[in-house]
C-alpha cells in the first residue's frame, strides 16, 4: 500500500509545478462556464413550462462542473502510460515489485488530484462572489455537503477505473486515438457534461441511468444543489460503491489477461 | 499556390499509407460534433425556442460555423501546430528556403481526418435548409457560400494570431482556445442570446457575428434596415485575417531561433 501511496505523492508534486498552465485552464474554464450559463439563461426566458432543474441549481452545476473538470473528464489522459505500451518500456513496468494495475491507478488518480487541486479552488472561490444571476450556491444543509463530497471522491475512483479500460485497450489496438476519442465522446455525453442528463428525453435518461458514466459528474453535482434528495443520493453512493468494485475487479483481470499476451522486442 | 497544392498531394499520399487508421479517425471525428449536435437537438426538444430562434434556425447557424471550423482545422492545422516547429528549431529551415513562410507552414500539415467532421455540418447543413421555409436567390445562396469562405478565414486568422505569439513563448498557450473552441461554441447559437458586451465582443473584435448572425438575419428576411450591407458583412468579416498576416509578417522579423 505505501508504495502505491508514494506513486501518488510523487505524482503530485509533479503536477503541481505547471502552475502558469493552470492559471490558463482557469480562464478557459470560466469562459466556458459564462457561456453555458448564458445559453440556458436564454432557453429559460422564454420557456412555456418549468424545466426540470431551476437555473439556480443548473448554475450551481455548470460552476462545479467546470471546477472539478479534471475530476470528470475522460479524454484527461497520461501520454506516458500509452508511450509505455507502444514503445515496449512496458518491460521495465514489470519488474517493479508491486502490482501494475494499482500502480497504473495511483498514477492516474495524483494526475487528476493535482490538476483539480490547482484549478478547482480558484474557480470555486470566485465562483461565490460573482454578481448576482452568476452566484454559485452553498449545499443546502451540511449533510448534503457531506454526502456530495463522498459522491465526488467515489465518482473520481469510479472515473478513473473507466478510465483504465482505455489503457487496457491500447494493449490490443496500438493506438490510443481511436479508443479513448470513442469511449471518452460516449462516456461524456452519457456523464452529462454535454447537456445535463435531466434535459435528456426519457429513454435516453433510462439509457444513461443504466450506466455508469452518469455516476462519476452528473450524479454528484445533482446531490450538492439538492435536486437529487438525501435518501436517494445514499442509494446512489451505493451503486457506485457497487459499481467501482465491479470495474477495478474487472479491469485486474483484464489488465492481467492483456500482459500475458505482451511480446516485447528487444532492442 | 502550385507549391501549396503539391504539399496538399504528398500529405494525403502519406496520410493514405495507414488506412484504416484514417478511416476510424475520420469516423471518430463525425461523432464529435454528433453528441454536441444531439445535446442541441434534445434541449430544443424540451424548450421548443431560444429566445424567438427555432430548432432549425440554430442548426443552419450551428452547421455553418462547425463546417468553417472544420475546413479551417483541415488546412491551417500547421499554424495550430506551430509550436512544435519553433521549439525543435525546424523554422529555421523554412525561414532559409526561398518561399513565403505562410505557404510553407501552412503546407506543413494537412488534417485530412477532419473530412468526418465537415460531412457531418453538411448534413446538418442540408437537414435544416430542407425545413426552413426559405425564399431562395442567387444573392442569398452567394451570401450563404460568403458566409462558410469567411468564417474559415477567421479561423485560420486566430491559428496565426496563436502561432505568432509562439515566437515569442516558444511553448503553445491555452488560453487562444477561448477563441477558437470557444468562439465556434458561442457562435453556434445566433449571437443576440447572449450578454451585450459578449455581442459586440464576438462582432467587432473577433468578428464571427459578421459570418452567421448578421448574414443569417438576411438569409431568413428578418432584417430591417439595410439588406445589402447585412449581405455584405461576411466580406467586412474576413478582412480580420488581413491584420493577422500582418503580426505574423511582425513576429516573423522577431524570430529568435532557440538553437537546437
Amino acid at each position: 500500500m505505501s508504495a502505491y501511496y508514494s506513486v501518488l505523492k510523487l505524482r503530485l508534486l509533479n503536477g503541481m509545478q505547471y502552475r502558469a498552465a493552470a492559471l490558463a485552464g482557469v480562464a478557459t474554464q470560466f469562459f466556458w462556464g459564462f457561456m453555458y450559463i448564458m445559453i440556458f439563461e436564454a432557453f429559460y426566458e422564454y420557456s412555456p413550462y418549468t424545466p426540470p432543474i431551476s437555473l439556480k441549481e443548473l448554475i450551481t452545476y455548470i460552476w462545479l462542473q467546470q471546477s472539478f473538470l479534471a475530476f470528470v473528464m475522460l479524454w484527461f489522459r497520461d501520454n506516458e502510460l500509452f508511450t509505455l505500451i507502444t514503445s515496449g518500456n512496458i518491460a521495465y513496468e514489470l519488474c517493479r515489485p508491486c502490482e501494475i494495475y494499482g500502480f497504473w491507478y495511483a498514477k492516474l488518480l495524483a494526475g487528476r488530484l493535482s490538476s483539480a487541486l490547482l484549478r478547482s479552488f480558484p474557480i470555486l472561490i470566485v465562483a461565490f462572489f460573482l454578481p448576482e444571476p452568476y452566484s454559485m450556491t452553498l449545499p443546502p444543509n451540511v449533510v448534503t455537503g457531506i454526502l456530495f463530497l463522498l459522491a465526488l471522491l467515489l465518482g473520481l475512483l469510479l472515473l478513473v477505473a473507466i478510465s483504465m479500460y482505455i489503457y487496457i485497450s491500447v494493449f490490443y489496438t496500438m493506438s490510443p486515438i481511436g479508443s479513448t476519442l470513442m469511449i471518452g465522446v460516449l462516456g461524456e455525453f452519457f456523464a452529462g457534461l454535454i447537456i445535463p442528463i435531466p434535459f435528456m428525453p426519457d429513454w435516453l435518461q433510462s439509457i444513461a441511468y443504466m450506466l455508469p458514466f452518469r455516476l462519476t459528474a452528473d450524479f454528484p453535482f445533482r446531490v450538492y444543489s439538492g435536486h437529487i434528495p438525501q435518501n436517494e443520493a445514499l442509494n446512489g453512493i451505493l451503486v457506485q460503491l457497487v459499481w467501482l468494485v465491479g470495474l477495478v475487479w474487472l479491469g485486474r483481470i483484464a489488465l492481467n489477461k492483456a500482459l500475458r499476451r505482451v511480446v516485447v522486442q528487444g532492442g | 499556390m502550385k507549391l501549396y497544392f503539391k504539399y496538399l498531394l504528398i500529405l494525403f499520399k502519406s496520410q493514405m499509407q495507414y488506412r484504416t487508421s484514417f478511416w476510424l479517425l475520420s469516423f471518430g471525428q463525425f461523432f464529435i460534433p454528433f453528441t454536441v449536435f444531439a445535446g442541441l437537438y434534445f434541449l430544443f426538444e424540451r424548450f421548443g425556442q431560444i429566445k424567438g430562434w427555432d430548432f432549425f434556425e440554430v442548426a443552419l447557424c450551428f452547421a455553418v460555423i462547425h463546417m468553417a471550423f472544420a475546413t479551417s482545422e483541415c488546412f491551417a492545422r500547421g499554424y495550430d501546430a506551430f509550436s512544435g516547429l519553433v521549439v525543435n528549431g525546424e523554422f529555421d529551415r523554412v525561414l532559409v528556403r526561398p518561399r513565403s513562410t505562410v505557404v510553407q507552414v501552412l503546407g506543413s500539415k494537412f488534417e485530412f481526418t477532419r473530412f468526418g467532421r465537415i460531412l457531418q455540418s453538411v448534413m446538418v447543413l442540408c437537414w435544416a435548409l430542407m425545413n426552413l421555409s426559405i425564399e431562395w436567390s442567387v444573392v442569398k445562396a452567394i451570401t450563404l457560400c460568403l458566409m462558410i469562405i469567411s468564417g474559415v478565414l477567421i479561423f485560420t486568422g486566430i491559428y496565426i494570431v496563436a502561432a505568432t505569439m509562439c515566437f515569442w513563448t516558444i511553448q503553445g498557450i491555452e488560453v487562444i482556445n477561448i477563441f477558437t473552441d470557444g468562439g465556434r461554441e458561442i457562435a453556434q447559437y445566433p449571437l443576440n442570446i447572449y450578454q451585450k458586451w459578449i455581442t459586440k465582443f464576438f462582432t467587432y473584435v473577433i468578428p464571427f457575428g459578421t459570418v452567421n448572425y448578421l448574414p443569417l438575419m438576411y438569409i431568413l428576411g428578418r432584417t430591417e434596415g439595410n439588406d445589402i450591407l447585412h449581405m455584405l458583412t461576411p466580406l467586412i468579416g474576413s478582412l480580420f485575417i488581413l491584420p493577422c498576416l500582418l503580426v505574423w509578417h511582425f513576429g516573423v522579423r522577431h524570430y529568435r531561433s532557440t538553437g537546437s
